[in-house]
């Protein structure tokens, strides 16, 4: 299968940063005809590594050979001019444009009146068609697709520019099974054709499941390079974090035999509900209890949690707080009334980039006093000093600016500033998305710790096991509404919920 | 679950693969309904005025119509490629005024007219080119860069004169407003152009021809859409934000030049709120103000319905000349919440 000259070679890879050594002396291999996936905690190099071959940034020391010549790549235009394309996370094409156009952006066919858009859209087509993708009208608009399936337009992209290498960027984060599988259909299709594929994720049974070879990095050095089939995953987990990783393992077990005897509820609501987002539903929570919801992308998890914080106004329903009926239809009476609201958009509803870790942390306290109280240094010190050390967020520096800090740490920090307005009841989304091993096994245990001590926790992810791990109840929802309501118990696997969501109205799928 | 391959808004959109008649090649979605509604409210004002007060669908009327707003379509032109962008140039009509007093200025020193229209317009390259570099290399926000160049080119002007500077009558420049014939009607209503509403149809047709048939033109729509992803997708974002300005500044020039040929004098008062005009136009005729969505064509129509608007209120003549503003501010405003509307269908 694999050619016996690498079509990349990264030899002795360093780069700096003002302050750290992103990476050191790391060597990486790529043969045409693979998937070869780059593993490593968030913070060990992995973008870095990627930026380096995408000439995004510069190297330090080292040698980059593409194709057993030594390159020096200066940016994307001069990387796809070397065969190399990327494909990021968060899909980065033209929602304003069509299918067609954003294919072909900067590779249209020209003739003597300028561009040909009919040479052009044919072009696309035969691009989509490649990938598998016939059933695309090229000249419809990019955004009647959904963002799996933009991604495979991303795809086919780079496929125009004939590039040898592909760089997929943790194109997994937001896409739920199918599209997942979709995905692994067309990187197969494309490694038989012979294109080199790099793969990025945070899921390990996607990458075992894709993979042929893995680089593992941690802390920006070169950990080593295996055959997928011939690591197993204890062994892989340990190389990237260079520990034993038994607090995810005895986890589960705790939260399993922590439920079973009743307790008062916290919150009910009745018919909650808002036309064009979630249709009214029942919710229940008890005090002490991890509600978690399950669901696919899109299926309405995230606007139920936004109607029971007033991030979104609901226009039905009740809801009963401490045995008293309340009005959350607002986020700062949500706040009033002790309950607080994690989005799982970090970056543009969470954190705050410029901002420093401290003033990131006490934000939400402060805004609960009001501004006219302003808290006092010494307080302030002590409520970031508190979280920090809890949290375990590294580094520990309070006036860092929080875009310097690694995802999981920055979710530590968005954790961290709504504990500290003891909330009654903590809605989490997604707070694992995109960070890795070791920070997520973290946030578990502090979700479990605060159940413990009695706060109630609506806990949503895209990873059912997460959700099946730390739930008492798990409610399922489907299509914008609340299909089941699971008691968890050893008997709840990640595969009865998929068979709920799957089974749940078959005959509707088309529409769905 | 195969459905997650498919277009997310019904499964009916399948059926139409791969080709698709020519005449769909004009697809009809949301992104042309603002331009298609400026030309709605442009034919409705023609049937207004002709019914109210007759005489505005005939070949005089649309003549001067041109003629007057030549110079605005041309401004209008070169703001859609930096409003298409998510950008803004507040400085087309400082640019006029310097460009235009100069110019003057220069021909009456005796200075060659053709050599003096060239300079006109590439004073107006060299306004863009730093607005273009301020915007791109020193990552000043485009407000605030074509703001700082709009005070510095007024002030240059009113350093160079504060009175109207006329241009001789025989001077070649006048040349471009001459009227030309073209259907010789009965009385005086004859279907004229000028040299200079030549000038201008050219540079629409070349704006068009750009922005739909040109990598650049395309790249313009990507940093629209997304700067972030057209940088990621490889294309010459830096080069393509610097030459929107270029363009801007330069067609601020070629507007100059028309303007002045048609008035034979230029003072630094000139030009005062064009750019505000010219950006209305622009907004009027369907292009989005965060970029990414407009037609060149669609800018013309909004100059022209801007045009026909004082021509209606000067025929009423009970409406008072004020109220023009007031006009042109509710219609602007019904426009951007169209596209509200517009945009939140998109999402």
């Amino acid at each position: 299968m694999a050619t016996s000259l690498p079509i990349v070679e990264m030899k002795d890879i360093s780069i700096s940063f003002p302050g750290v050594k992103a990476l050191d002396g790391v060597d990486f291999r790529l043969y045409q005809g693979e998937v070869h996936t780059l593993m490593g905690e968030n913070g060990a190099g992995k973008s870095t590594l990627i930026k380096a071959l995408t000439g995004v940034y510069k190297i330090d020391s080292g040698q980059i050979l593409i194709s057993g010549e030594e390159r020096r790549l200066t940016g994307t235009a001069d990387a796809q001019a070397a065969g190399i394309a990327t494909v990021y996370q968060e899909v980065n094409l033209c929602a304003n444009l069509t299918i067609g156009e954003n294919v072909m952006l900067g590779h249209e066919v020209r003739g003597p009146f300028g561009i040909n858009w009919r040479a052009t859209y044919r072009a696309a087509t035969e691009a989509l068609k490649g990938l598998g993708l016939d059933h695309l009208d090229p000249r419809q608009p990019l955004s009647s697709l959904s963002l799996a399936v933009q991604q495979l337009v991303a795809i086919s992209r780079a496929m125009v520019t004939k590039s040898k290498v592909l760089i997929l960027d943790e194109p997994t984060s937001s896409l739920d099974a199918n599209e997942v599988e979709n995905l692994f259909t067309v990187m197969r299709r494309l490694r038989d054709q012979g294109v080199a594929i790099l793969f990025v994720s945070h899921f390990l049974d996607q990458v075992y499941a894709i993979s042929d070879r893995l680089t593992v990095l941690r802390n920006g050095k070169y950990e080593g390079e295996y055959l997928t089939r011939e690591l197993d995953r204890t062994a892989l987990i340990s190389k990237m974090i260079g520990k034993d990783f038994a607090t995810l393992k005895s986890l589960g077990r705790e939260r399993q035999e922590h439920h079973g005897e009743p307790r008062e509820p916290l919150l009910t609501a009745t018919d909650l509900g808002r036309k064009g987002s979630i249709e009214p539903t029942d919710v229940e929570l008890r005090r002490g209890e991890v509600l978690g919801f399950a669901g696919l992308l899109g299926s309405g998890r995230t606007e139920l949690a936004r109607l029971l914080y007033g991030a979104d106004k609901p226009d039905s329903g009740t809801v009963v707080l401490r045995g008293k009926k309340t009005d959350l239809s607002t986020p700062a009476a949500a706040l009033a009334n002790r309950i607080a609201f994690s989005s799982e958009n970090r970056r543009d509803e969470g954190i705050i980039r410029d901002l420093s870790v401290r003033e990131n942390l006490i934000l939400a306290v402060q805004a609960k006093r009001g501004w006219f109280r302003p808290l006092g240094k010494k307080e302030q010190d002590e409520i970031v000093g508190k979280y920090l050390k809890e949290l375990n967020v590294r580094p520990a520096d309070p006036e860092r600016a929080i875009r310097n800090l690694s995802g999981g740490n920055q979710q530590k920090v968005l954790l961290g500033r709504w504990l500290a307005t003891k909330p009654d009841l903590l809605i989490l989304d997604e707070p694992t998305r995109g960070i890795d091993v070791g920070a997520k096994a973290e946030i578990q245990a502090t979700v479990a710790a605060l159940a413990e001590e009695g706060v109630s926790i609506v806990f949503i992810s895209s990873e059912l096991e997460e959700v099946v791990r730390l739930s008492d109840r798990i409610l399922v929802l489907k299509d914008h509404r609340k299909i089941a309501e699971l008691d968890n118990g050893p008997e709840i696997t990640a595969e009865t919920i998929v068979a709920v969501i799957a089974e749940e109205g078959v005959t509707e799928e088309g529409a769905a | 679950m195969t459905s997650t391959l498919q277009p997310r808004k019904d499964g009916s959109s399948n059926l139409a693969t791969g080709d698709r008649p020519v005449s769909q090649r004009f697809r009809f979605d949301l992104n042309t309904l603002p331009t298609i509604a400026a030309l709605v409210i442009f034919i409705g004002m023609i049937a207004y005025g002709e019914i109210a007060y007759g005489r505005i669908l005939q070949a005089n009327t649309i003549s001067n119509l041109l003629i007057n707003n030549a110079y605005l379509i041309v401004l209008a032109v070169g703001l859609t490629f930096v409003i298409l962008t998510g950008g803004i140039d507040l400085s087309v009509g400082a640019i006029i005024a310097f460009s235009s007093v100069s110019g003057v200025m220069l021909a009456n020193a005796g200075w060659d007219p053709y050599l003096v229209m060239v300079l006109m317009v590439l004073m107006g390259t060299a306004f863009g080119a730093v607005s273009g570099v301020l915007v791109q290399y020193f990552n000043v926000q485009p407000f605030i860069a074509t703001l700082a160049m709009m005070f510095l080119g007024r002030g240059l002007a009113s350093m160079l004169s504060t009175v109207p500077e006329r241009l001789s009558d025989e001077s070649p420049i006048r040349a471009l407003a001459t009227p030309i014939k073209i259907i010789d009607g009965e009385k005086v209503n004859d279907l004229v152009v000028t040299p200079g509403v030549m000038l201008a149809a050219l540079v629409v047709l070349g704006g068009f021809f750009v922005l739909h048939r040109t990598r650049l033109g395309r790249t313009v729509y990507a940093i629209g859409g997304s700067e972030q992803s057209a940088s990621l997708m490889g294309l010459p974002v830096p080069r393509t934000k610097l030459a929107i300005y270029i363009i801007s500044g330069t067609l601020a020039g070629v507007a100059g030049v028309i303007y002045t040929a048609r008035l034979g004098s230029a003072q630094n008062i000139t030009g005062i709120g064009w750019e505000l005009d010219a950006i209305a136009a622009t907004v009027i005729g369907g292009t989005l103000l965060t970029g990414g969505a407009g037609f060149v064509l669609g800018s013309v129509v909004g100059a022209l319905v801007l045009g026909l608007m004082n021509v209606l209120i000067t025929r009423d003549g009970g409406i008072r000349p004020e109220t023009t503003t007031i006009i042109t501010g509710g219609i602007l405003l019904v426009f951007v919440i169209l596209q509200r509307f517009v945009i939140r269908q998109q999402r």
